[in-house]
């Protein structure tokens, strides 16, 4: 069973997934950060490959891609720094990026090297799966789950197809927008999740806009797991220590549990 | 006319729809609705007579005499969409996807815009079918072509300028997809280029194609003949699509495009991605792209707000592999030679992209026999331009 697998085989256990974008505010920050995410029960670590026109983020992630950037983070530095966190801890790495840094890489290069640095996975947010026939060929090759993303406005038509192609998890849009912390959940959502239930049996993450561990209870009391980006992101940027961060995950796990 | 691919959406390994999910449904509906319009004879004819009685339609096509005499060769042809309303051939497309936006009963138009051109020509048209206008235009260029700013909110369009990454068209594009993607139910997104996911660039390629139609026409009826060379700037290339596409077919006809060369292409302020830069994604199509060895978008530089984009139209790099057109790139300082050149000898005056093609073209004809045509699309007047001509040539008034 692959890692992935193992969180969502776990009985009554919604799991809390984490995005921090690589080398944001520092690679010093990104290497504690995940093996500290990873120690207060989060279950799968997304690591943000920076790019620079990332137009599904809002401002928060724009700014880390942005900050990263500059600070010289590539493709290549991110596949380093997922092969040491491989070295500090087990938990599921999946990489998000946009398509072009990888693409540019070489598709089967990219996969080769990510699955050799211990990576579980991989989320396109620009790759629908008409695209990602090369994509998903080199991650199947290659043993790496490839998380296609659902949104609202998804028909039933492509809410199969997505279901059909989508490996690991699915990654459900909570809102017709951008990444972004929100004061209050979509009234939607819930009959979104039911809706995608009826097609699929794969495991339902719902990430955009979910901050706050009440936020985290609603969610997973509907889905198989919540996804939590840009307030962490926002956590590493205001904390010199990564106390604050400890505090909200923990917090988190709890809510969820 | 024959498609240089099957309508898949890809044009060779060139186009596709790399776009969050969010945006596949409106992508199909958009190319739903885009392709029952052109097979509706009351679309396709109020279309007509918007494009005649609106903007002006059919535009000119031009004998500059005086500036063909001055190079010593071929006779060279303006096509004239610097006559067309609001300045620039930017009409027939906004004119187009305006009628296509209201048919599909949206409330919103979100557009990008550059040099501005495509932005005033949205606010027009949107004025005049009585649609909601938002114009998402890089800081640095709201700053270069504060004219078209202001003329913009005179058609009541909300401007919004974007601080973000390079300040200009790129990220402009950004801006106005983060909106698309939010407001998707209410708003239609009126890209300004052939460039973007699948149906853009073959929509922008149509309406634009009627400068193309109309100057094989024109060049039938006034010379009996076809140029022997079609020559147009290419930002991200809707002016030269338009103008190349209906002659797609005429192998005897040489297509040229035109890239902003900046301050030249040993530099890496420019914006040529077909003649210095790999394939790539960007804004929903694979095309040729400029990037850094980390696939990183890179900022651009041109002396023409239009042109400053580092991607291009996936059909011409289809064309570019194909051979079918060849591309080069025109620097900033030659771009002023051409404005200068068309002003003194034609009285007309070029917006500062169409100058990059005026070069060119007044180059290539140095070299061609008296009996040759070669024609030049002059897809915008220069009026919006006057500041930053001014500065460049370092005059005071």
């Amino acid at each position: 069973m692959s890692r992935i697998a193992a969180v969502f085989a776990k009985k009554d256990h919604k799991a809390f997934i984490a995005y921090v974008t690589v080398g944001y505010p520092s690679m010093w920050a990104t290497l504690q950060a995940v093996p500290l995410l990873a120690e207060c029960g989060c279950d799968i670590i997304e690591l943000g490959i920076p790019f620079s026109d990332p137009l599904a983020d809002g401002t928060t992630i724009q700014k880390a891609s942005f900050d990263a950037l500059q600070n010289g983070v590539t493709p290549k530095t991110c596949i380093e720094t997922a092969q040491k966190l491989r070295l500090k801890t087990n938990v599921p790495i999946v990489f998000m990026s946009y398509y072009n840094p990888i693409f540019h890489y070489g598709v089967e290069k990219f996969c080769a090297d990510s699955k050799e640095a211990g990576v579980d996975g991989l989320i396109i947010p620009d790759l629908p799966p008409e695209e990602g026939t090369e994509l998903g060929n080199a991650c199947a090759k290659h043993g790496l789950d490839l998380i296609y993303l659902l949104a609202p406005t998804s028909t039933d038509e492509r809410t199969k197809l997505i279901a059909e192609k989508s490996s690991g998890f699915i990654y459900m849009v909570s809102v017709t927008g951008v990444t972004g912390a929100r004061a209050a959940l979509p009234q939607e959502l819930s009959s979104f999740v039911s809706r995608v239930k009826q097609v699929t049996d794969k495991p339902l993450c719902v990430g955009f806009g979910i901050s706050t561990p009440q936020q985290a209870k609603q969610v997973a009391e509907i889905s198989d797991g919540v996804i939590i980006g840009s307030r962490i992101i926002q956590l590493l940027e205001s904390g010199v220590s990564l106390d604050s961060l400890r505090n909200f995950a923990t917090e988190l796990r709890a809510a969820l549990d | 006319m024959k498609q240089p691919a099957r309508f898949n959406g890809y044009f060779g390994d060139y186009g596709g729809k790399y776009v969050p999910e969010t945006l596949m449904p409106a992508l199909s509906e958009l190319e739903n609705a885009y392709t029952e319009a052109i097979g509706d004879p009351e679309f396709l004819s109020e279309l007509e007579s918007l494009s005649a009685y609106y903007s002006g339609r059919p535009t000119p096509l031009y004998y500059a005499k005086r500036l063909s005499e001055q190079c010593g060769g071929a006779k060279i042809m303006l096509k004239r969409e610097d006559m067309a309303h609001t300045g620039a051939h930017k009409i027939n497309n906004a004119l187009g996807q305006g009628l296509l936006a209201k048919r599909m009963g949206k409330k919103r138009i979100v557009a990008e815009t550059g040099a501005g051109q495509h932005g005033v020509a949205s606010a027009c048209v949107c004025a005049m079918l009585g649609i909601e206008c938002i114009v998402y235009m890089g800081s640095e260029d709201v700053q270069r072509q504060a004219l078209n700013v202001f003329r913009m909110k005179l058609a009541g369009a909300t401007v919004v300028s974007v601080d973000a990454g390079s300040k200009t068209l790129k990220d402009a594009i950004n801006e106005a997809i983060r909106d698309w993607v939010t407001n998707v139910e209410t708003t239609h997104y009126l890209i300004g280029s052939a460039v973007g996911p699948h149906p853009y660039p073959i929509m922008v390629r149509d309406f634009q194609s009627v400068i193309g139609i109309e100057a094989k026409q024109q060049m039938q009826d006034d010379y009996k003949q076809l140029p022997d060379y079609i020559v147009a700037c290419v930002g991200g290339g809707s002016n030269a699509i338009g103008i190349f596409y209906p002659f797609v077919d005429d192998a005897d006809v040489k297509l040229v495009g035109v890239e902003a060369g900046g301050r030249g292409l040993d530099t890496t302020a420019h914006a040529a991605p077909l003649t210095a830069g790999s394939p790539g994604v960007l804004h929903g199509a694979k095309s040729y792209l400029l990037q850094d060895s980390n696939g990183q978008v890179m900022e651009t530089h041109s002396i023409s707000a239009g042109l400053d984009y580092p991607g291009v139209g996936p059909e011409h790099s289809y064309y570019k592999d194909t051979g079918r057109a060849t591309y080069i790139a025109v620097n900033d300082d030659q771009a002023l030679d051409g404005f200068k050149l068309l002003c003194k000898t034609e009285g007309i005056v070029p917006a500062l992209e169409s100058a990059h093609a005026v070069y060119h073209a007044t180059q290539l004809a140095k070299t061609l026999d008296k009996d040759k045509i070669v024609l030049v699309n002059l897809s915008g007047r220069g009026d919006k331009d006057m500041d930053i001509v001014i500065n460049a040539l370092g005059e005071n008034i």
